[in-house]
């Protein structure tokens, strides 16, 4: 394999195991933050005890998700030199404000909420809690404008043998960062909530602790299906934008090859690609892609055949991507809705089928995760930077491919290890249950 | 406003930046690999870990935000350092990556072979990361063997990893392995009370002759490893860089050997902090110079973001370092005191 397939393995492998664990820290860091509020406020220890227990697994996933992202932020200047070199004059600002301004609060904070619990008062305990979240959030921001850069460059002219940046305004305000954030943030709300409900079920079918975990999958029911859904609408304004912006990368996702009008959507369809048209195209519901793509049900969607075919992205797993995160986020708005009426049944516990399925669906979200991150990804290729510069022009000079399958290696066999002990940890944990010693945590908030 | 002003300013913050991070994060990588030396039995293991558990990771954040500093100043330094010295960081990341999951591993089960296995991973990724810093600071200092041409843009490296293994680079490897470990040994001794703490302000007393010595080679083959001196001759009063390392590196023994930890740990800080300013003072206005052809030297000036782009990160950094200074002492604050077994034995949480 040459050096550019072997970063691009490398990168794509080392940014979906670190998406293994950041979508549940943006969202059980909000949740437990909440949880200690509602501690703080109402003085019910419930909420202290479960503030705890969530967020102990916060933690240790937590610790997997800062580790992996270090690699991230090296990993542009040791494989993607060129890409560095070409736009670090934009890209560079986003990363270095991250790092200033969100990296520094999240990691302090934490810290303090660790160790803080005896040693400061209890509002500021939960203020702690509610900075690194925020930080933690807001990162995810930073880095989504530094991506949403790669995928619609904007306020930029290519001068001095680069690109340079014009207008940081338009970079920080482009619309394809702010939906892109919205859609990815409210994700890791979702799956934190349906690991919420995964666990809390699992203890309820053992009659473990079943106040606790009512309360706690009552939270996360109502979470889980305002999260979902929002991601469901952003998902929607996030479609236009690529239609508008990406059509290469769009008409992957629906296996579009001619350029039409008023095009329809239809509910069985499998790409062929070497024939250059699907192989299945069944139920079609007319106009409905023209109408999803532009809101206009009349509107034209360029197809893949308007582009040579160096310049498309890998059409089959992009739109096998595109189909199963759909599904899967479909399935997660239905679930949380159910799991919303079902938990405030009086009988709620007694329903094994129900809360068997919410222990399997703890998966679910994930797996919508890696394939969102798929379509965004792979749907932009053959581009690093879409319609500015190529893949291929982007990787390392200096670096050869025998270095890159080195560390390759080296990076399976590190993650493999370091993700199968913190999974193994989390679920130890997560089975285990809260602390049953309330005096105990009492006391440790002593002083306030 | 000039350009150079700002690639000036940038300069001084990216020196800033690794300094402080040297400074912080030193004492953890200290910590780390020391306390295989000084720690005995399991709690008082945990009593370290613990000393270091609130603050290792925003002591960590200094260097990607001097990453990041790079890539958004300087971004055709940060992608020829991190490209040409590829083997090297990986190295680095997979230690740093190690150490960080160690700490929060090792408490979460109570086996013995367990707690060994994550005790050998502490040492290996915390005193790996010193010895690499060093030799690649040290080649960053000599020069590495690159050939760059910044009209064709064309670049290219002719080293190895067994490359950046030469003398020079490993005399620095060890400076910074030994100025981390008597940093570490004073903080262990600072942050814990009776025997432990005695035994650490010992090790930093026992380990001080060699760090002086080590000290005095690097200082003295700098002259016909590097350029580095050029610039203090050019201009003497710079001199006054190196003289306050040197001091503050005899003042950490003064102090330590009167058991006055505290001064001794803060003239370790400044004595850090000072060994880096004395190395890039000499290296201004290079970031990294190329060991085989003066005109590819990756300059502050070769090698910058344009104007507007060091304009807004200078504002961002106005903004946010100082804030980020005030709440992190505002934390050290909270947890200045010793780290007690009782404590770490009485805290769920603690690692």
């Amino acid at each position: 394999m040459n050096v550019v397939t072997l970063s691009q393995i490398q990168f794509a492998a080392t940014c979906m195991f670190h998406w293994i664990f950041v979508p549940l820290t943006l969202g059980l860091s909000i949740m437990t933050a909440w949880m200690e509020t509602k501690y703080v406020t109402t003085g019910d220890e419930t909420w202290l005890r479960m503030t705890k227990f969530w967020g102990k697994l916060f933690l240790i996933n937590f610790a997997l998700g800062v580790v992996t992202g270090i690699t991230m932020e090296f990993q542009f200047g040791l494989n993607w030199a060129e890409y560095s070199r070409y736009v670090g004059d934009i890209f560079g600002a986003p990363l270095a404000i991250e790092a200033t301004l969100t990296f520094f609060l999240e990691s302090v904070f934490i810290g303090v909420w660790i160790f803080g619990w005896k040693k400061i008062s209890k509002k500021v305990h939960a203020l702690s809690i509610w900075l690194a979240a925020i930080a933690t959030n807001l990162s995810a921001l930073f880095i989504l404008l530094a991506n949403a850069w790669m995928q619609k460059p904007v306020g930029f002219v290519l001068r001095n043998g680069r690109a340079e940046m014009t207008d940081f305004l338009a970079v920080v305000t482009n619309p394809y960062g702010w939906i892109k954030f919205s859609h990815t943030l409210l994700s890791g709300y979702a799956l934190a909530a349906f690991l919420i409900m995964g666990v809390s079920a699992w203890h309820l079918l053992h009659k473990n602790e079943v106040n606790f975990f009512t309360r706690s999958f009552k939270m996360a029911a109502v979470w889980a299906f305002v999260a979902s859904v929002i991601v469901g609408i952003s998902g929607d304004f996030h479609a236009v934008e690529i239609a508008r912006t990406q059509p290469t990368k769009f008409a992957a996702m629906e296996a579009q090859w001619e350029t039409k009008r008023g095009v329809g959507m239809n509910l069985l369809l499998f790409p062929d690609v070497a024939r250059e048209c699907n192989s299945v195209e069944q139920v079609c519901v007319p106009n409905a892609l023209s109408l999803l793509a532009f809101h206009d049900a009349n509107a034209e969607i360029k197809g893949l055949k308007s582009f040579p075919p160096e310049l498309r992205p890998p059409v089959t797993p992009v739109f096998l991507s595109f189909r199963l995160m759909a599904g899967l986020g479909t399935f997660m708005i239905l679930a949380s809705l159910a799991g919303i009426f079902l938990s405030r049944r009086k009988n709620f516990i007694d329903n094994r089928a129900f809360l068997t399925l919410m222990v399997f669906a703890i998966p679910v979200p994930y797996l919508a995760e890696q394939f969102g991150w798929l379509v965004a990804e792979l749907g932009r290729q053959p581009w690093i930077v879409y319609g500015v510069m190529k893949t291929t022009d982007a990787v390392s000079k200096s670096v050869t491919a025998t270095q890159v399958a080195l560390s390759l290696l080296g990076f399976i066999v590190l993650y493999g290890l370091l993700g199968a002990v913190d999974i193994f940890l989390l679920v130890k944990y997560a089975k285990k249950g809260p602390d049953k010693d309330l005096s105990n945590l009492i006391d440790m908030q002593g002083r306030a | 406003m000039d350009i150079s002003i700002f690639q000036i300013t940038w300069f001084v913050l990216w020196s800033v930046l690794w300094a402080v991070y040297f400074m912080l994060d030193g004492f953890v990588l200290g910590t780390g690999f020391m306390s295989t030396f000084i720690a005995k039995g399991d709690t008082e293991k945990r009593v370290l870990i613990n000393a270091v558990g609130p603050v290792w990771d925003g002591n960590e954040v200094w260097l990607l935000t001097a990453g990041g500093a790079t890539f958004a100043a300087f971004p055709t330094t940060y992608a020829l350092m991190f490209s040409n010295l590829y083997s090297a960081l990986i190295l680095l990341l997979f230690a740093l990556i190690v150490r960080g999951v160690s700490f929060e591993f090792r408490g979460k089960l109570d086996g013995v072979i367990w707690k060994s296995l994550w005790d050998k991973a502490i040492l290996v990724s915390s005193f790996l990361p010193a010895l690499l810093f060093g030799v690649a600071f040290g080649n960053i200092f000599k020069g590495i063997p690159m050939r760059n041409d910044f009209t064709s843009l064309q670049f290219s490296y002719d080293g190895s990893l067994i490359g950046l293994l030469n003398p020079y680079g490993l005399v620095t490897g060890v400076l910074f392995v030994l100025l981390f470990a008597v940093h570490g040994s004073l903080y262990i001794a600072l942050k814990t009370v009776g025997e432990l703490s005695d035994r650490a302000a010992a090790m930093a007393n026992k380990i001080w002759p060699a760090l002086l010595v080590v000290a005095v080679v690097f200082l003295a083959y700098t002259w016909p490893a590097t350029k580095l001196y050029n610039n203090y001759m050019d201009v003497p009063v710079l001199l006054i860089i190196p003289v306050i390392a040197v001091v503050s590196l005899l003042l950490v023994k003064v102090f330590a050997g009167k058991n006055e930890i505290g001064k001794a740990f803060i003239f370790s800080c400044l004595t850090i902090l000072f060994v880096v300013f004395t190395g890039v003072t000499g290296l201004f206005p290079n970031m990294i110079p190329s060991s085989i052809d003066p005109a590819s030297n990756l300059t502050i000036f070769n090698s910058s973001s344009s104007l507007l782009t060091l304009k807004i990160m200078t504002v961002v950094a106005a903004i946010c370092v100082p804030t980020v200074i005030c709440y992190k002492i505002w934390v050290y604050r909270i947890f200045r005191g010793r780290v007690t077994s009782e404590e770490v034995l009485g805290n769920s949480d603690a690692y």
